[in-house]
């Protein structure tokens, strides 16, 4: 086995395990499972533009390219969670820990 | 025949096959067994996305084994892109283990703050007997 057809069986493994990901982001029952999926997708894209750049021998250009999807990945996935949490405050007198809130009405 | 043998040039042939014969060596061999690893553990984790039954277990599975795999990943074609120990390829393996520190730091807090905004905005975990409930529905 060469280095290249393993770096290419890589990739495609890469795509392949991404399709339960995408499932998930497809029919998640809250928006938070979607959120996950989306996060996961996100740093294997940085892992796969990784392997990409192996194939190609130019990884001194693509590896730049992964370091700024990381980041923009991580700093989407921080801005959509304070979006989404509802920033009530906690109950002081019965902290929530085994018994969930009530389902609040869909959005 | 024998003329046009002798003018071509064939030596791009014996290139060929030594390249080919010296292109894996023991630190790809190693990079080889580093990014399996890291695919068997993203195996792990993508099945658990799809099968678990629960957003918290779902991203027990996710944020576990995604981080792990990367991790994995990334260091095992750090190696295999290390060819020889010159500045610049040091340079490059230097940039791939930044990618790895910074995955290693920012994906269990996103984790976490996604736990949290799921936590606080009332995502109801699965308690125990919820699964026998299931299946006798399921039954009936």
């Amino acid at each position: 086995m060469t280095t290249e057809g393993f770096t290419v069986f890589t990739g495609a493994a890469l795509f392949v395990l991404m399709l339960p990901a995408l499932y998930r982001v497809t029919v998640g029952p809250t928006s938070f499972d979607r959120l996950v999926a989306v996060n996961v997708i996100g740093t294997k894209t940085a892992v796969l533009l990784v392997v990409i750049g192996t194939l190609f021998g130019r990884l001194d250009m693509f590896v730049d390219f992964a370091l700024a999807y990381a980041l923009l990945n991580f700093m989407a996935s921080l801005a959509v969670a304070r979006y989404l949490n509802r920033t009530r405050p906690m109950p002081r007198k019965k902290p929530s820990g085994r018994k969930p809130r009530k389902k609040p009405a869909k959005a | 025949m024998s003329m046009l043998l002798e003018t071509f040039d064939w030596s791009f042939l014996a290139e060929a096959a030594t390249g080919m014969v010296s292109a894996v060596s023991v630190l790809d061999v190693v990079g080889m067994i580093l990014a399996t690893i890291g695919l068997v553990f993203f195996l792990g984790a993508a099945v658990g996305l799809y099968r678990f039954p629960d957003f918290y277990t779902r991203m027990h599975a996710a944020g576990k084994g995604d981080t792990l795999s990367s991790l994995l990943i990334l260091a095992g074609f750090g190696l295999i892109t290390l060819e020889d120990f010159s500045a610049v390829g040091l340079l490059l393996v230097v940039k791939v283990l930044a990618i790895v520190l910074f995955i290693m730091l920012t994906s269990p807090t996103s984790t976490h703050a996604l736990m949290r905004a799921g936590f606080e905005d009332g995502v109801e975990p699965v308690v125990k007997g919820d699964a026998k409930v299931k299946k006798k529905e399921a039954r009936k």
